[in-house]
């Protein structure tokens, strides 16, 4: 039965309205300022610039930070270097102590650490809760185990750390981009200088309290607020020989042409525009739960999210009409809220950008869809949105949004399917839902990307590799994989 | 009286002249053709179109061709002794690079093995890594060495089922260019290895920007070569690849591919 969108709207209300149930804040501190951590302590910045980190979901300012400069970055990375020696030749065993420790405490402190990435970046606090923060404490867990194991996994080799690991993370994942970036680099005995993201530093802050409270020895990880001509900075700097970058394409080949000839070794984690390709026997209430959870997760801003939605065209009447009931269902608003499904769109600039391309998409002649759906007053919000009438030219095909919006796109024969899910120059990852498991791995094996979800979307594990191929990057982070970005194997 | 040979660029499994025209004389007699730019672009689009079905042949396949080409330079060998200057060095060489190829002829079928994964995740997924082709991939061959340090980097390349577009030593290029006749008889499908001649600095910034080149192998450049390169590969986010010239390992083959990773769920 056909339902008319006010209908699909009525129904929603009625069945889904929910009584507020906000997490509790009073037990996080944050603090009106932050310094630097560089050399195991907090201290002033050289830097007098500062900035405010807002709450996007009420853009009121939680605190302010510093915008770190070229003296401050010199000394992050003297203090990185000044321990890596003693850090490399460490008892493995013990370099691995200090890893699980840190694992325990993020997992001792998760609510906080859950309401902190929250507060800050928008997100809905079920998913730091449930995601952001867990993933971030096993990837400790996992990696703290590698410490002092590293000749069993590269046989033949004596693996050597690198030396200073500059790493500069985005602002969708805050936490887990940084142990992403922190564990292994620590594991493989290598030194680190992490600049966060501007908009979602206050994370990263409780993090340098975790190292304290380790006890890690001093100027093994630094950590350097700022923006964009910070992380320049960073993995400009001679002293560091390793760069490690999560962000956008554009960054990261600026990235790459800037170290250019320097022998730094880089490893990027880049763009996507994700196909999520469903087949006309997949298990359609499942594949719809997957295309839902491969975009609306994290309002979209995710690197690997499923932003294209190929589906094969004598379902896809059936299967949009499920989707856009379903989209109704979402909730959009305080993200603070544990049972909000979308939160708030972490900056202006974002929200700006996802306007943008919209209007592009209208232009082009795309057809939207929204459900109803009240936004709040203050802070940054965009509502799920669906285009249909989209052609692969369009550049809410082709271009990375970062937002809550899918462009659907059909095909006849699984060639056309493999055809249109590679026609990108990124190529991150890939969903594919049928029932049949030969196509499933026929499939698997066409699809140029680094992940391949079947019949699943938006899995992360420590133990699982991650990163693309073409134009999302090189290099892999999780697994065994993930140490080989941070090891000399010679 | 000899008859004598016409050295040819390799293309799409053709011996073909420089569509320029042009030829220089790196020993002072034989003329080489002197590849340009347009050259190039016919040999990424040739390597282009061979990847689907060289990177879909079987690794048995792919480590069977392999040994055939041994089999072809070894069978060539006196040949390849004189292009090489004679002598027990030259024979050296060429026992090298006929053991380079069965080497890594038996390692096609093996690589996944060793360099992917199943991975324990924390849920109800099955979840395994292996290693898969990057695609077109653009080599430039050392001076100092001019076979060995070419089939040194060819064979891991097509052992992980990648496609070539070699630049031969500019000063020494007759062994590459002859390189192309064993592969040529190797059963190796059209296109899936092209060697030009010609000079490095008129070829190699093109071969660094070309946007459908995936990965750069520079351990023949200089440093200040590996710089212009490394500046034009962030246009298409190459892969630079910077592993010694003297590296013979399954990490190097790894250094040619990328890692792909499946989940799919486990249920009833």
């Amino acid at each position: 039965m056909a339902l008319t969108k006010k209908q699909t709207a009525e129904l929603a209300k009625q069945v889904f309205e929910y009584a507020p149930a906000p997490e509790s804040i009073d037990h996080v501190k944050i603090q009106p300022r932050y310094g630097l951590f560089i050399g195991g302590r907090m201290v002033e910045g050289h830097s007098k610039k500062r900035f405010p980190t807002i709450n996007p979901a009420t853009e009121t300012k939680l605190a302010e930070v510093v915008e770190a400069d070229d003296v401050d970055v010199d000394r992050a990375v003297k203090a990185a270097d000044k321990a890596f020696d003693s850090w490399a030749h460490l008892a493995p065993s013990q370099r691995a102590r200090y890893l699980f420790r840190i694992s325990r405490l993020i997992q001792e402190r998760s609510r906080e650490l859950a309401v902190v990435e929250t507060m800050d970046g928008g997100k809905p606090i079920k998913e730091s809760r449930d995601v952001d923060i867990p993933l971030a404490a096993a990837h400790f867990f996992y990696y703290a185990g590698w410490a002092d194991k590293l000749e069993w996994a590269f046989p033949n080799r004596k693996p050597k750390p690198i030396g200073v690991a500059g790493q500069v993370i985005p602002w969708n994942f805050p936490l887990l981009m940084l142990a992403w970036k922190i564990a292994p680099a620590l594991a493989a005995g290598n030194t680190v200088v992490l600049k966060p993201a501007e908009t979602t530093p206050l994370s990263a802050m409780v993090f340098a309290e975790i190292c304290m409270q380790a006890d890690l020895p001093p100027g093994v990880v630094n950590i350097v607020t700022g923006a964009g001509k910070t992380g320049s900075l960073v993995v400009t700097h001679p002293d560091v020989k390793k760069v490690a970058f999560t962000g956008s394409t554009e960054v990261g080949k600026l990235i790459q042409r800037s170290i250019a000839g320097s022998g730094k070794r880089l490893t990027l984690e880049l763009g996507g525009k994700a196909a999520n390709i469903v087949f006309e026997d997949a298990p359609l209430d499942q594949a719809v739960e997957g295309i839902i959870n491969g975009i609306y997760f994290n309002q979209g801003h995710v690197c690997c999210a499923g932003s294209r939605l190929l589906v094969q065209e004598s379902i896809a009447e059936p299967l949009l009409e499920k989707l856009k009931r379903r989209l109704s269902t979402l909730r959009l608003g305080d993200p603070l809220d544990k049972n909000t499904d979308i939160g708030a769109i972490n900056s202006k600039a974002q929200l700006e950008r996802i306007q943008g391309l919209v209007e592009s998409g209208i232009e082009e002649g795309a057809e939207l869809y929204q459900p109803d759906c009240v936004l709040p007053e203050r802070g940054f919000w965009f509502p799920p949105t669906l285009f249909t009438n989209v052609s692969q030219s369009y550049r809410i095909a082709r271009e990375e949004i970062f937002g809550p919006v899918l462009s659907v796109l059909t095909f006849r024969t699984p060639n056309e399917a493999v055809e249109k899910a590679n026609n990108t120059p990124y190529g991150l990852s890939a969903g594919v839902w049928t029932d049949k498991g030969s196509r499933i791995l026929w499939m698997a094996e066409r699809l140029r990307a680094g992940v391949v979800w079947a019949n699943t979307f938006n899995r992360f594990d420590p133990t699982s590799p991650f990163g693309g191929y073409k134009e999302s990057g090189f290099g892999r982070e999780g697994g065994v994989h993930g140490l080989l970005p941070y090891l000399e194997l010679n | 009286m000899d008859v004598r040979k016409t050295y040819k660029l390799f293309v799409n499994g053709e011996f073909v002249r420089s569509e320029s025209g042009r030829a220089y004389r790196p020993d002072g007699n034989v003329n080489v053709p002197r590849g340009s730019r347009k050259d190039l672009r016919d040999a990424v689009r040739a390597a282009r179109t061979a990847f689907p079905a060289w990177s879909g042949r079987t690794a048995m396949n792919r480590g069977q061709i392999l040994y055939r080409a041994a089999e072809m330079l070894d069978g060539r060998g006196s040949q390849f002794i004189e292009l090489l200057g004679g002598g027990a060095r030259a024979r050296r060489e060429l026992d090298q690079a006929v053991e380079t190829l069965v080497w890594y002829a038996g390692w096609t079928d093996k690589l996944s093995q060793v360099t992917g994964t199943v991975n324990p995740v924390s849920g109800p997924y099955f979840n395994f890594t292996i290693p898969e082709p990057t695609g077109v991939v653009g080599i430039v061959a050392p001076e100092d060495d001019a076979l060995g340090g070419l089939v040194r980097r060819i064979a891991p390349a097509l052992c992980g089922g990648n496609v070539v577009v070699a630049l031969a030593a500019e000063s020494h290029p007759l062994a590459a260019l002859t390189l192309a006749e064993v592969l040529a008889t190797s059963d190796l499908p059209g296109g899936v290895v092209n060697i030009l001649s010609g000079q490095r600095k008129e070829l190699i910034p093109w071969l660094a920007a070309h946007m459908d080149v995936n990965a750069i192998d520079v351990a023949g450049c200089t440093g200040d070569e590996i710089k212009s390169i490394e500046e034009a590969a962030a246009g298409n986010v190459k892969r630079v690849i910077r592993v010694a010239a003297t590296e013979r390992s399954p990490y190097l083959v790894a250094a040619f591919m990328e890692m792909k990773t499946v989940w799919h769920p486990i249920g009833v």
